[in-house]
């Protein structure tokens, strides 16, 4: 079975009754991970599938910022969003929204000096972690007890600088 | 106090010259303070908060030195229905209650809007036509706020707005451009559709949803993402340039075509000027049309350019209101419209129509 968003062999089945509707969606692992997929318990089915797909109700319920309290409804009504988290959380029904909107998806404009190394530092923070996850997971400790000390003192600094 | 900085005319550098066709040049960038709400999910409270952090940013800007800063509470309905007319802040923002701001530069080319639609709306606005120095201006105060203040910013979306449509750079690069010989060719509407499908919105004087009177309009960039604020604004560049040369195309069309009928239109606009009694403001802005586009072909001295220019702004409703000095009902309004106007206008030459 192929993944509903991409080719990949699909590894993460669901199924969900909406309206007394049942609902299926196979998708792969990249693509669940990349949806959210990782509590079953708060996930809506609808909130991964595309309008065109889904006559009924779109579980607007389902998709909060837990951050404002702006809705998938809000969204819809307004055109609004209600902060930086919001672009998180709506991102699925955001991307098809900006292809039409403008010249591309990604930003090629003017990059905040402090933003900038910022997002450099997050990265490099994400990578470490990566690293060190899988240093633990070939048991090669004494790489992962050196990844952890680089780690702590990446995050020492900023909380210092915090 | 803020009355003052009304009625004056900006101490400082001393205005450019006005041009044809091309009126004015701003942009304007949108920016969002990291982990606060967006100021329309945004509590009192946390308005407050922005709103003192940006103004704090602001004091520490060079060019800023001297700048005016004021609560939108505690201006009077003239005061922003003045401040709108002159374009330094939106409609909306007119509109709003508490906990939002303006910062104005004293030479009043720099305008920023706190707590708006975003938290930041950052505008700088310059006479004629020059993106390149209004784009360094803007930057640079941009960059002064951030190296204070920490940007909702995304390294794929770009910077954070609470409307998706500004996504990206947050910039709205626009040009006010006075079109009376496309308007009157009826090519209008032709032309609009055309600058659409290059991705290029075009409006009335006052922004979204406004008329385009005195044949002036509003050009700006519709799209904010997938392009560099530079890309954009060549292209915004390049359909301006072919739009004043259409414009001039049409003039020239015009007066070769009904030469008669044009003198004979814009020859009245300064007889009804000279005369009036009673002026509604609509009326006045095509008046006011018809002698910048005189001056243009060299029938009037060229100061009666700069003399419209500074009109179509003085006879809106809040600046005869201003003054007046004291209310007014709408009907003594046009009266004392149609007084200014005389006044401004009483000493106009007669078409010179050898040049």
């Amino acid at each position: 079975m192929k993944c509903h968003h991409c080719d990949k062999q699909a590894t993460v089945h669901l199924t969900q009754i909406l309206n007394g509707q049942m609902h299926k969606m196979d998708l792969c692992e990249t693509c669940a991970q990349a949806k959210g997929v990782t509590n079953p318990e708060n996930l809506s089915i609808s909130s991964l599938m595309d309008k065109v797909e889904l006559e009924v109700d779109t579980g607007e319920a389902t998709m909060v910022c837990e951050s404002c309290g702006t809705t998938h409804q809000d969204f819809k009504k307004g055109g609004r969003l209600g902060c930086e988290a919001c672009y998180h959380v709506f991102r699925p029904v955001l991307d098809p929204l900006l292809d039409g909107m403008h010249a591309g998806t990604k930003h090629l404009g003017k990059v905040p000096a402090g933003s900038a190394s910022r997002i450099k530092f997050e990265k490099s923070v994400v990578n470490l972690r990566g690293e060190l996850n899988e240093a633990v997971e070939k048991e090669d400790f004494e790489k992962a007890a050196k990844l952890r000390d680089q780690l702590r003192d990446l995050e020492s600094k900023t909380n210092a600088k915090a | 106090m803020f009355h003052n900085i009304l009625s004056h005319e900006g101490k400082g550098k001393k205005a450019p010259k006005a041009i044809p066709v091309t009126l004015s040049t701003r942009i304007r960038l949108a920016r969002n303070l990291r982990q606060f709400p967006f100021p329309g999910r945004a509590e009192v409270s946390q308005k407050r908060a922005v709103l003192n952090q940006c103004i704090e940013a602001l004091s520490g800007i060079k060019n800023l030195n001297d700048s005016i800063s004021v609560e939108v509470d505690d201006l009077s309905e003239l005061d922003r229905q003045i401040l709108v007319e002159q374009h330094l802040i939106s409609p909306e923002l007119s509109q709003v209650e508490e906990g939002s701001g303006i910062v104005l530069s004293p030479d009043r080319s720099c305008c920023i809007m706190i707590n708006e639609e975003d938290h930041l709306r950052i505008q700088v606005l310059r006479p004629g036509l020059d993106f390149s120095s209004v784009w360094k201006a803007v930057d640079a105060v941009d960059s002064g706020i951030e190296s204070a203040i920490n940007y909702a910013y995304d390294g794929d979306l770009g910077f954070l707005t609470a409307c998706p449509t500004n996504l990206g750079t947050g910039m709205r690069a626009s040009v006010m451009m006075h079109l009376p010989g496309l308007v009157m060719s009826k090519n209008m509407d032709k032309v609009i559709n055309a600058v659409n499908q290059l991705g290029i919105a075009v409006r009335g004087l006052f922004g979204e949803g406004s008329d385009a009177n005195g044949s002036i309009f509003q050009i700006s960039n519709q799209q904010t993402l997938g392009e560099s604020e530079g890309a954009i604004i060549d292209r915004l560049n390049s359909t301006l340039k072919s739009l004043v040369h259409q414009e001039n195309n049409a003039r020239e069309k015009l007066l070769q075509d009904d030469r008669t009928k044009l003198i004979d239109k814009m020859s009245r606009a300064i007889g009804i000027l000279k005369t009036c009694h009673l002026m509604q403001s609509s009326e006045a802005m095509d008046l006011l049309s018809l002698v910048r586009l005189a001056t243009d072909f060299g029938m009037l001295p060229d100061k009666f350019r700069g003399l419209a220019d500074k009109m179509f702004i003085e006879i809106q409703p809040g600046h005869v209101q201003f003054s007046a000095g004291k209310s007014i009902e709408p009907s003594s309004r046009d009266e004392l419209r149609a007084d200014v106007l005389r006044n401004q206008f009483a000493r106009t030459p007669s078409l010179d129509l050898d040049s």
